[in-house]
């Protein structure tokens, strides 16, 4: 992956972010209409644009832009290669070292080093900084040192991170954990530029990366204008002069700029669109595979449904979820029925399974009823389904699947949604153990791993365990993956520990998400990534 | 005058705490806004910690709020989840929403009171009828409506205009918005300014106005319209407090990004910081509005005085 050298244009190599306009598209910038420039919608990232503070897609899309890490996840296959790195080895699981290729600079003109990269883990890490990702670093050996539980740090840096060279750090983890070099594909591992801990605030007014594109414009709230950056070292250099995000408040607004030709990309259609996008978008509207898994889960803390019997209500409520109907007719197939517990962007050999999951995750009426009556019938007599009200149309699918169990039972009381106002709301009861019937879940992949789709949330006390499940069992079959050096056994290990999720069934798998986008006549050569943020810098204006 | 002014003031400030108190509490029982920060997954429990304590939220709702109501008389608006400055947010939200009302407001009074003249000299033609009717169908149809269906046919069908207005929101885009904020009431205007002409244009002094010989224009304009305004002026001056804060939906499908995208973001993420601040404001509006048109009733009626 050594960055093909391309005819550098030394004009503009002067002033990197004014003049990236001027050569690369050869038009000023502004709205849709411009030449060479991109329009595309937004959201108004959540939290400041720091790269381990970002865990949503509206920010994750603009770090996409503007950063580069060690390894990039392919945008077709979602396969982790190697990117700054040259090459990350280990000899035992536990101890990498990492050399870095010497020709990366941020676009300021600073050389990315081996520096660049520990000092920004050690700032992502600390608990002081308030960097919401900064369990990524857990791995790392000193990561209960610098971000413990509870009570104040007791050191500033990660112990396991030590810089040999300019080029070459190493890093001891706490564990072994052979699949870790394809974590490090998730943007808060990415290096940061010297200005950032120097003048942070004018950092975040304009974030400075050493990615394909530098941040002209930030208007914070409504749109951010980002230009090709001419010198960029890396080999997926923009292909198109420049992308101009506008924040949009309801995406209907965005597909209606889209269809006026006001707009030339929306990556995110509304369900309400969905029926008409063929007729308004004939074949410029993509739907694809997300790294994104719908689930119900269900409360272990609450005795009723830590029973053996429970199991077999779990398995009887799955069977009786009419998958294929509700996601024809609801979602329009923007989502795909799921038969295991992971996401097809892994592939087979990333560890996605179809099928794994068996006759439990299949509709079938009778048998449904029978299991659910064998195990004593629905802890409570009824089953709520809690969601949150305000975004992403749950309403409608927790109703269907209400519906559909209804009907199985013959009991139209049988199951009933639990509307909550909010997310944050939804979310603070899901995490402190209030709910006491089942919740909505999904779940977006940090990385491409088989790993994340289990570990974080079915093993013992992991951080995103919110039901509070736990088996021996599994977490034996986690353990011994992940200390797994060869891949593929360590990706079967993981299966063995999902068909105890067969077994138990912890949480009832729904459907896999789908990434929907739609584009202008004026672009091409559009497609979203396994996260289902679009490819920009592939993007091609006509 | 002076001495009624400063009654007013003093009244507005056990208004101004209980509106804000309310507000403040209503934010607060909706929930722990923290979990929500972190999407799909769970906060790692230090770093929530770390941020609630940051944002104050580990401590009671009184000292929430007093601490607050503090910070707000040095000027401290507090600080959104992502970052900004509230004060910075509502630097940029008012002047495109007070722009909006500002539209909006005119075509209220241009064409509403226009209308409501005409229709209140003409009772009974066709005009009238035409009119009443065309009222009756904008207040039945909701804003969503009216604002979704102007959109799609003047912005995507006719291409007239750009279905979304851009960031810097000029006064031309909001030409439509404000036309669509400005409906539902531009059609209470026509009709109270109607029905306050057609009252008054058979009382005696327009009579004696006629009688001494003024011309048309005099007689309608300084006798008739002035005596006729002060229920219109009354709807009118509540209006821009409503207008402003009620501008959600007109925003939200216009893709305005005003004080109702703000607040509607502050209340989808429990941001107690926007959303109090924010309607901080709009209380302290709606109030100086309420204010100026009880003095404008002095203006407009010699023979209301304020001691």
């Amino acid at each position: 992956m050594r960055g093909a050298t391309r005819a550098r244009w030394a004009v503009c190599a002067a002033a990197v972010a004014l003049t990236a306009t001027a050569c690369g598209g050869g038009d000023s910038g502004g709205g849709g209409g411009a030449d060479g420039i991109v329009s595309s919608s937004w959201g108004d990232p959540q939290n400041p644009l720091e790269p381990a503070n970002t865990n949503e897609v509206q920010g994750g899309k603009v770090l996409d832009m503007v950063f580069r890490g060690l390894v990039r996840y392919d945008p077709k296959t979602g396969e982790a290669q190697n990117e700054i790195a040259e090459k990350i080895e280990s000899k035992d699981s536990q101890n990498f070292t990492i050399t870095i290729k010497d020709n990366w600079t941020f676009s300021n003109g600073e050389k990315v080093t081996a520096k660049s990269f520990v000092d920004a883990w050690n700032y992502g890490a600390a608990l002081k900084n308030n960097q919401k990702n900064a369990y990524f670093f857990q791995y790392i050996d000193g990561y209960d040192k610098v971000h413990p539980e509870s009570g104040s740090a007791s050191a500033a840096t990660l112990s396991g991170l030590k810089v040999v060279n300019g080029t070459t750090f190493t890093a001891k983890l706490s564990q072994k954990f052979s699949l870790w070099p394809d974590t490090l594909g998730y943007a808060a591992f990415v290096p940061l530029p010297k200005v950032f801990y120097t003048d942070h605030d004018a950092w975040l007014s304009k974030p400075v990366g050493n990615g394909p594109y530098t941040i002209e414009e930030y208007a914070k709230g409504s749109s951010m204008n980002l230009r090709r950056w001419d010198d960029y070292p890396g080999a997926d250099k923009a292909q198109n002069g420049g992308i101009d995000l506008k924040v949009y408040t309801d995406n209907n607004t965005a597909y209606t700029d889209l269809t006026a030709g006001n707009l030339d990309l929306v990556d995110d259609v509304p369900a309400s669109q969905l029926k008409n996008v063929k007729a308004d978008l004939g074949d410029r509207y993509i739907n694809t595979p997300a790294g994104i898994i719908q689930t119900l889960s269900f409360p272990f803390y609450e005795k009723v449904w830590d029973t053996p019997d429970a199991v077999k209500v779990r398995k009887g409520l799955s069977m009786a979820i009419n998958r294929d109907q509700i996601t024809d007719q609801i979602f329009q197939k923007t989502r795909t029925p799921a038969s295991d517990w992971t996401s097809p962007v892994l592939g087979e050999e990333g560890g996605f399974k179809e099928g794994l999951c068996g006759s439990a995750c299949e509709y079938d009426k009778a048998e449904a009823k029978k299991l659910i009556e064998e195990g004593g019938g629905i802890p409570g007599g009824q089953l709520k389904i809690s969601y949150n009200a305000d975004t992403g149309s749950h309403k409608e699918w927790v109703d269907a699947v209400c519906n559909s169990i209804n009907n199985v039972m013959g009991n139209n009381k049988a199951c009933v949604g639990g509307p909550v106002g909010t997310f944050a709301d939804f979310r603070s009861q899901v995490s402190t153990q209030k709910l006491t019937g089942a919740w909505r879940a999904g779940w977006q992949m940090d990385y491409p791993l088989i790993q994340n789709f289990l570990q974080p949330l079915y093993y013992t006390n992991a951080p995103s365990n919110d039901g509070k499940w736990s088996d021996q069992k599994f977490d034996d079959l986690v353990d011994k993956a992940n200390a797994e050096s060869d891949k593929a056994k360590a990706v079967t290990t993981f299966q063995d520990a999902e068909k105890v999720l067969v077994e138990q069934m912890p949480v009832i798998p729904l459907w896999y998400q789908n990434g929907s986008a739609g584009y202008s006549d004026r672009v091409e050569n559009v497609s979203l990534n396994p996260f289902s943020v679009p490819v920009y810098d592939q993007i091609k204006v006509k | 005058m002076g001495r009624y002014v400063i009654r007013r003031l003093l009244q507005m400030i056990p208004v101004f705490f209980g509106t804000t108190l309310l507000i403040f509490l209503m934010v607060y029982v909706m929930g722990d806004p923290i979990a929500g920060l972190c999407g799909d997954r769970q906060c790692d429990p230090a770093t929530a910690a770390q941020l609630r304590a940051e944002f104050g939220l580990d401590k009671s709702v009184w000292h929430q709020y007093l601490s607050y109501m503090g910070n707000i008389f040095t000027g401290d608006f507090g600080t959104a989840f992502n970052g900004q400055k509230v004060t910075e947010l509502m630097a940029t939200a008012f002047p495109i929403t007070i722009r909006l009302t500002v539209v909006a407001i005119v075509f209220e009074i241009v064409i509403g009171i226009s209308l409501g003249v005409v229709t209140g000299l003409r009772r009974g033609r066709p005009v009238d009828t035409g009119v009443l009717i065309l009222t009756l169908v904008v207040i039945a149809v909701p804003t969503f409506v009216t604002g979704l269906l102007l959109q799609l046919l003047l912005g995507v069908e006719w291409g007239i205009i750009k279905p979304s207005v851009s960031s810097e929101a000029p006064l031309d885009e909001l030409i439509v918005p404000g036309l669509v904020l400005a409906s539902v009431s531009l059609a209470y205007v026509t009709r109270l300014t109607r029905t306050s002409i057609a009252e008054n244009a058979r009382a005696d002094y327009v009579r004696t106005a006629v009688a001494k010989g003024l011309p048309r224009r005099r007689v309608v304009v300084r006798h008739l319209l002035r005596n006729s305004l002060i229920p219109v002026v009354t709807f009118i001056g509540t209006d821009v407090g409503a207008l402003m804060g009620g501008a959600i939906v007109t925003e939200r499908i216009f893709n305005i990004h005003g004080v109702g995208y703000q607040l509607y973001q502050g209340i989808l993420r429990q941001n107690s910081q926007t959303v109090v601040g924010f309607v901080t404001v709009l209380v302290l509006v709606f109030l100086a509005a309420n204010l100026i048109v009880d003095l404008l009733y002095a203006v407009l009626d010699p023979r209301i005085r304020y001691a």
